[in-house]
């Protein structure tokens, strides 16, 4: 296992493509985190969501559209269909076990998987993204403008999620919605619309990874399938309940992932995914919260 | 009781007899089929008495079938010391192997709560394939292991289809079995009060730690008997014989036939069969409704069908469909018992 010379230029080119694989897992996890917030389970159809939205970029595309046409009207679609999702199939359960709800995403997922070959087809496809692959020079390290332009995407939308929680009467009433029912009930949030709301953004969220991974990974229906399990190594260790935490959780897991697929001869390209599976086993074992959950006490 | 209990066991005499009839009235290729549904069975008992009865969930039981399958082969094709076992003596090392396999993963499960359990099993089934081909030489890599034909030994007269079949339906009926009496006996009482409540458990004096892992191991085992029995089968195993959505599968099978009721896992299983290996047909059988028309190289159609009907099912019928039958009978028989 002859590892090759260690260069700094490599090493820095391996941060930034570790940042760019780190952005997508945020995007991905900080949906699993808003949905978790809300509905209190976990989306396993997240992948299959952002994968679908992503299929409905390229049909548009296919029809003539240009990317950043096709871009809001995706988003805008990724919106009302989760809304709907919410509204048709989570509400009904959403007083049930957990594991309920779990597996009704299950279910969920493989109807949208099945109905993605259905309309489009299974086997993989390329996606022309809207950013070119040439490199440009950053401080001596030649790093794709692909790499800038989704680590850009990524954190304008994360800025403007952050300020519409912040700043906005609707996401006060959201992060109510989510930190205690009951009270936001009584003074007059309408809860149920809030956990609707927020399968809209997570929507939305898991829409912008797909559309940012598709030109790199190529478009097939189990195309997330892998970032799911990635997206859920960065959300636990950023602690599923911390936005916050699913950003850095991301960024560090994509670094992280990408240097020890480098250099760590033993993990290469093949153990990445246990790798993160092992991510997840440590941090559950070690802080259950993540870095920056809540610590959660129970009543006994 | 003694009611419900003869009732039970007559319910069993019966499937027995089913069980050792049913080759004489289907064509060989049929047999090979319900071997195959008798194996998604196996599966799905372990499973069962993991979330009926213990009330953890895994969504990775498709890895553990995953290892008993690469047992057997390593042990059919690679063999221990140059000596190459026969495939039917692997069975129960298969098992053996997965059931350790799921007690390293039943330890920290203990630490965690049902959803946290449900992303490291996902994590499971869907890094388990990177294993064999990281250790390519050892477990084939993607071009995988062939095993010796499907062929019926110690001189039997039967085919190897109805080979196959009576020793997946014989095991499959030892184990529901076992799974019966571990379910109806103290230890299906202990889990049971675990599943209800976990910190009424402890003050009873259950050791919780022993219960969940020992619940986890023994439904690894089934998993890994059934993958061990559809390598043999198959008489080949690489990654892609247990895909990832295999796992959800056997997960949303469960659901659908009800987490605690035996006999509604054999609807599950049968539904993993069609899913798995007869998904074609169900296009082309779709294709003769009227105003269908679906292209057969798009087979996405079964998959929709599965995932809306899970969903409805656990809106409508929480309980499962199993669990929905009880019900409907259950004022029924609970006035019957009562006269016992």
């Amino acid at each position: 296992m002859l590892v090759a010379a260690f260069t700094w230029t490599e090493f820095a080119q391996q941060v930034a493509a570790g940042i760019r694989q780190g952005a997508v897992f945020a995007g991905l996890a900080l949906a699993l985190v808003i949905i978790y917030r809300s509905t209190r389970a976990i989306n396993f159809a997240q992948g299959e969501m952002a994968t679908f939205t992503t299929f409905i970029c390229w049909s548009l595309m296919n029809n003539g559209l240009s990317f950043w046409a096709a871009f809001p009207i995706v988003l805008a679609i990724a919106f009302v269909g989760g809304i709907a999702i919410e509204r048709t199939i989570i509400r009904p359960v959403e007083n049930g076990p957990v594991i309920t709800i779990v597996i009704v995403t299950l279910g969920l997922a493989l109807l949208l998987n099945g109905l993605m070959s259905v309309i489009w087809g299974g086997g993989s496809r390329p996606f022309q993204g809207p950013f070119s692959t040439r490199t440009i020079d950053v401080g001596g390290v030649p790093i794709s403008v692909q790499d800038i332009g989704i680590v850009v995407v990524s954190i304008i939308l994360v800025v403007l999620l952050a300020l519409f929680f912040r700043f906005t009467k609707l996401g006060l009433a959201l992060r109510a919605a989510a930190l205690n029912r009951d009270s936001s009930e009584l003074v007059g949030v309408r809860v149920g619309w809030m956990l609707a709301l927020g399968w809209g953004l997570a929507a939305v969220l898991g829409a912008v990874a797909g559309m940012m991974v598709a030109p790199i990974l190529f478009l097939d229906p189990n195309m997330m399938q892998v970032i799911l399990l990635y997206a859920f190594a960065a959300a636990v260790l950023g602690g599923l309940d911390s936005p916050i935490g699913a950003v850095v959780g991301g960024l560090l897991l994509g670094v992280g992932i990408t240097l020890v697929g480098r250099y760590v001869g033993f993990v290469g390209d093949t153990l990445k995914l246990p790798f993160a599976l092992l991510v997840i086993l440590i941090v559950l074992v070690v802080k259950p919260n993540g870095l920056f959950g809540r610590v959660a006490v129970r009543r006994v | 009781m003694r009611l419900k209990l003869s009732f039970e066991v007559l319910g069993l005499i019966a499937l027995a007899v089913l069980i050792a009839i049913v080759p004489r009235f289907v064509s060989s290729f049929t047999a090979y089929e319900l071997a195959t549904v008798g194996m998604y069975f196996i599966a799905l008992l372990g499973l069962s008495i993991l979330t009926g009865y213990s009330g953890q969930i895994s969504l990775g039981h498709g890895a553990f079938m995953a290892v008993g399958g690469y047992t057997t082969a390593v042990l059919t094709v690679n063999g221990v010391y140059g000596h190459h076992m026969r495939d039917v003596w692997t069975i129960p090392i298969a098992g053996v192997v997965a059931g350790l396999a799921g007690l390293l993963v039943g330890i920290p499960a203990l630490r965690l709560s049902g959803l946290y359990l449900a992303l490291v099993t996902f994590g499971i089934a869907v890094s388990f394939r990177q294993i064999p081909l990281k250790f390519d030489k050892f477990l084939g890599g993607t071009s995988g292991k062939i095993l010796g034909l499907l062929q019926t030994p110690f001189g039997l007269s039967a085919s190897p289809n109805d080979w196959i079949y009576y020793l997946t339906w014989g095991i499959a009926f030892v184990l529901l079995v076992a799974a019966w009496l571990f379910v109806r006996g103290k230890p299906g009482r202990t889990l049971k009060a675990i599943r209800d409540s976990e910190i009424a458990a402890t003050s009873s004096g259950i050791s919780l730690a022993r219960y969940k892992t020992l619940a986890f191991a023994l439904s690894a085992f089934y998993a890994g008997v059934a993958g061990s029995l559809y390598a043999i089968a198959r008489a080949y195993m690489n990654p892609d014989i247990f895909p990832v959505v295999l796992s959800v599968y056997l997960v949303a099978a469960l659901a659908l036939g009800g987490v605690d009721s035996f006999l509604g896992l054999i609807l599950g299983a049968a539904a993993i069969y069609v899913l798995q290996n007869r998904a074609d047909d169900v296009t082309s059988w779709l294709n003769h409704l009227p105003h269908v028309n679906l292209n057969a190289q798009r087979p996405g159609m079964p998959d929709v069908i599965f995932g809306a009907v899970l969903i409805v099912v656990l809106i409508l019928l929480p309980t499962g469909i199993g669990g929905a039958l009880r019900r409907l009978f259950g004022p029924l028989t609970s006035r019957l018992y009562s006269k016992s």
